[in-house]
């Protein structure tokens, strides 16, 4: 099992990822997720007492999905993106901490082709877009044995500008 | 200077929060594999169960594609650098877990 976290993420960063789903629709959309993990621990809110490790989604990278034979339910970044989204990461001082992809009328929810095309440590989020309207945002994480997906609860914050 | 291996971000984790490892290889494949003794649990990432490198797997040797090349018979030398870079693929489908 990958390290418990919390997605921190603004209201307009999610909505961003929501509006490029309804753009794409009714075929995925995908981008890079720009961020860092944060050092600070926060409580956990539920009354246990337990810290959870956060890690904060700062900027999006969109991209063009590169599976034009079948877009409608795959996505593709190329290694050429990849590298192009860490470039822009790295130009600010962030990394490259996850990717988001839409399934349109599908729920928000990893398929088996998202499983064993999965990277460990990256965060995928996933954006339900039924005919064409955003839906549920949902967020995984692939488990260290790559047998399934752990969720990653998203919450949705203002970050104090630097 | 031996063979430079760099490793992504999402494998870092698995060693030793690493961001390169160096070794004496004379072909990819030799330092992939040096790479996965070292760091066990790397292995599952990079291979599937059959010993292939996974297709979202993209290795370079200089910047060269190594599927344009010998693949992992790619000859390497000292002061060469291998770089392992991720494509992302997924998409919906039959739901995970769904009967």
């Amino acid at each position: 099992m990958p390290d418990a976290t919390e997605l921190w993420i603004s209201g307009h960063l999610a909505e961003k990822i929501r509006a490029h789903g309804a753009e794409t629709y009714p075929h995925e959309c995908c981008g890079a997720l720009l961020g860092r993990d944060s050092n600070a621990v926060i409580e956990n809110d539920r009354g246990k007492g337990a810290a959870t490790p956060a890690r904060e989604i700062l900027q999006l990278f969109p991209l063009v999905n590169r599976r034009d034979d079948s877009p409608r339910n795959r996505f593709s970044v190329t290694a050429g993106d990849v590298l192009a989204a860490e470039k822009a990461a790295s130009a600010q001082g962030l990394e490259v901490v996850g990717w988001y992809h839409s399934h349109p009328d599908h729920p928000a929810r990893p398929s088996e082709y998202d499983r064993d095309h999965a990277w460990p440590w990256y965060s995928y989020i996933i954006v339900s877009v039924h005919n064409g309207t955003p839906q549920d945002m949902t967020s995984w994480r692939l488990n260290d044995d790559r047998a399934e997906f752990s969720p990653e609860g998203i919450e949705i914050r203002h970050r104090a500008a630097v | 200077m031996p063979v430079k291996v760099m490793i992504p971000s999402p494998l870092r984790p698995y060693a030793g929060k690493r961001d390169s490892a160096e070794f004496s290889a004379r072909t990819v494949g030799e330092a992939l594999g040096h790479l996965t003794t070292e760091f066990g649990e790397l292995r599952k990432h990079l291979f599937t169960d059959d010993g292939k490198l996974r297709s979202f797997v993209n290795v370079y040797v200089n910047d060269e594609d190594i599927r344009y090349l010998a693949k992992e018979n790619t000859p390497t030398k000292d002061g060469d650098t291998i770089s392992i870079i991720p494509s992302i693929a997924g998409g919906s489908g039959p739901l995970y877990g769904s009967r």
